[in-house]
């Protein structure tokens, strides 16, 4: 039997760069091959080393990484312009599956760069909203300054219900001002049976939101949410991400709740 | 098939094997100790029979020879990624039946978690084991506790005599060579040790909820998180990417990676500056637990095997086997 190197990485193009802020840019790649929102690849900035980026979004031939620029890679990450190539490994992990969550009633609660994995899974139940039965969008960020996806959210305002809202703002600046559980008890959940919850954000966000959930008599194994930590290989080998029994990297980063509130590290 | 071998006998027999493998086993690396004047016995290359140590402990296990210590694993050029190439041989490596059954873990770990490690495999593809029976424990050792006491998954297993030595041939394309180095044909069973001074019990209810218990406090202090038990541990399967450039402005360099140790600063740090288990009893928690629990969860049997070169080799004296010990009256502490 051939056994594929996985630690060589491929060769990527970058064909797209999108600006959020000055600290978070979306980096479309080509990429070939099946991959799931929520999975993720390790990106190689040779002599600089390999950062775990989740995937925010799929295209035809390629992958949109949202980086937030916080250390030595994604510093390198941040100096690479259109036409540059990337080294890449992946996809890892589990990602979401979008056949979950048809014809559900959706909640998504993330908070800053935790919009990134979930943007794909909201990106395209937004283009196809006869998918599911009705999808809610409650994003959290920072500040105005600090808004991810700010075409997105506009375009996706027209198909879902979307609450985006502010730490920090100005209350008279027509902004939504709060944290993304201020805005959770108003939830409209018509049938929580057949409704699935995605909670991806700060530990002691996803904490909140689920206890707001919890307020809904929301059964937990509803309720998933995406967990990082640090990964050296993706493949289950090099031992960074284990959790007890589980390693992110494999088993997850998406995990139920019921698995994911049982991890100590 | 069990057969007498005087020393030339076995000395012939390593010569024939050298021809396409390499032979590791634990030998003296003189001056090469922790204190001054002190030798240290860890694995290495041999040629001849008598530079096996047969009456120590290694310091160091088997295991850098199936994941060195720090492996190239592919160079970067211009506009490629070139695979580094494996070792040109095979291996021959001498080890204890602890150190056999840890090669069950590595396995488990390299070849089943996740997707097979391409470099690990085509080492452990041309990779063959001899046994070298206890006739005694070694300080520290608790192997009987751990089940790894016995083994005989070998290809040879040699027992040392007054004279010689005898050894059991599992590996039938080795028979008929060994048949023409021996003297005599006897039925050799492989030397094991059927009692420890060191016996430890895992508490059958063992749970997570042992993370609650005060018991780790004590390491806290006493832990200089140096990671020396990762190290020496034939279990400890840990690693961590370096990228490596030969000069600052060139492109020419390579990735490797480098054991990492759970006890050591770093281990968990993400980037942005999140990080786990800051305190030494925690990462002690973590390690105890994933050697004797969790892996098992994942994997149906104890990490562990008992070959006790953590307390060994431990600069706090902390030992491994009495904290596992500790465990059932930790795990009475957080029950109530």
């Amino acid at each position: 039997m051939m056994i594929t190197n996985e630690y060589i990485p491929f060769i990527s193009k970058l064909t797209e760069l999108i600006k959020h802020t000055d600290m978070e840019y979306t980096f479309r790649l080509t990429c070939k091959g099946k991959v799931k929102p929520g999975q993720f690849f390790e990106v190689s900035i040779p002599k600089y080393g390999e950062a775990p980026i989740s995937v925010s979004g799929v295209g035809d031939g390629t992958i949109d990484l949202t980086i937030h620029r916080v250390g030595t890679v994604t510093d390198e990450i941040f100096k690479r312009h259109v036409g540059d190539t990337f080294l890449l490994r992946g996809p890892y992990g589990n990602g979401f599956d979008l056949d979950l969550f048809r014809n559900k009633e959706i909640i998504v609660v993330a908070g800053g760069t935790g919009v990134a994995p979930i943007h794909g899974v909201v990106d395209y139940f937004a283009y196809h909203p006869e998918e599911c039965k009705k999808l809610t969008l409650i994003a959290g960020f920072r500040n105005p300054e600090e808004t991810l996806f700010v075409e997105d959210l506009k375009r996706w305002q027209k198909t879902i219900n979307l609450i985006v809202t502010y730490d920090q703002a100005d209350e008279n600046s027509g902004y939504q001002v709060g944290l993304v559980t201020k805005y959770m008890p108003d939830l409209k959940i018509d049938d929580i049976d057949n409704t699935e919850a995605i909670v991806v954000g700060p530990p002691i966000m996803i904490k909140f939101a689920a206890e707001a959930l919890f307020n809904f008599d929301f059964p937990e194994e509803h309720i998933w949410i995406s967990q990082s930590r640090k990964m050296c290989c993706g493949l289950g080998k090099c031992g960074h991400c284990k959790v007890g029994d589980v390693y992110i990297c494999q088993d997850g980063p998406v995990f139920n709740y019921t698995k994911g509130r049982t991890l100590i590290d | 098939m069990g057969f007498q071998l005087t020393k030339a006998g076995m000395d012939s027999l390593l010569q024939q094997w050298s021809a396409t493998y390499d032979i590791y086993a634990p030998k003296v690396f003189a001056g090469g100790g922790r204190f001054s004047d002190t030798d240290c016995i860890r694995y290495g290359k041999i040629n001849t029979a008598a530079e096996i140590v047969w009456d120590k402990k290694s310091l160091y296990s088997f295991k850098e020879v199936l994941m060195p210590i720090s492996q190239t694993l592919f160079y970067f050029m211009e506009n490629e990624c070139k695979e580094a190439d494996g070792p040109k041989k095979g291996a021959i490596v001498f080890l204890r039946s602890c150190d056999l059954h840890a090669v069950q873990r590595l396995d488990d770990m390299y070849l089943n978690n996740g997707p097979t490690d391409y470099y690990y495999a085509r080492i452990r593809d041309r990779i063959k084991f001899v046994l070298m029976g206890c006739s005694s424990s070694f300080e520290n050792c608790f192997c009987v506790s751990m089940g790894s006491n016995e083994s005989d998954n070998y290809n040879l297993a040699v027992n040392v005599t007054a004279d010689g030595y005898t050894v059991d041939c599992k590996d039938k394309t080795w028979t008929e060579m060994v048949k023409s180095a021996a003297t005599a044909e006897q039925d050799v069973v492989p030397d094991h040790v059927t009692e420890n001074a060191i016996t430890v019990t895992i508490p059958k209810n063992l749970s997570i909820k042992v993370n609650d218990s005060t018991m780790w406090n004590e390491y806290d202090s006493r832990c200089i998180n140096c990671g020396r038990c990762n190290f020496v541990c034939p279990t400890c399967t840990c690693f961590t990417m370096q990228d490596l450039f030969y000069s600052e402005n060139g492109n020419a360099g390579e990735r490797r990676r480098v054991w990492a140790s759970c006890m050591v600063d770093g281990y968990t740090d993400m980037a942005g500056g999140v990080t786990y288990r800051d305190k030494n009893g925690q990462r002690m928690r973590f390690k105890v637990l994933h050697k004797v629990l969790d892996y098992r969860q994942r994997n149906g049997y104890d990490m562990c095997v008992g070959c006790g070169r953590c307390d060994d080799v431990c600069p706090e004296y902390i030992s491994f086997s009495h904290c596992i010990n500790k465990l059932g009256k930790a795990m009475e502490e957080v029950s109530k």
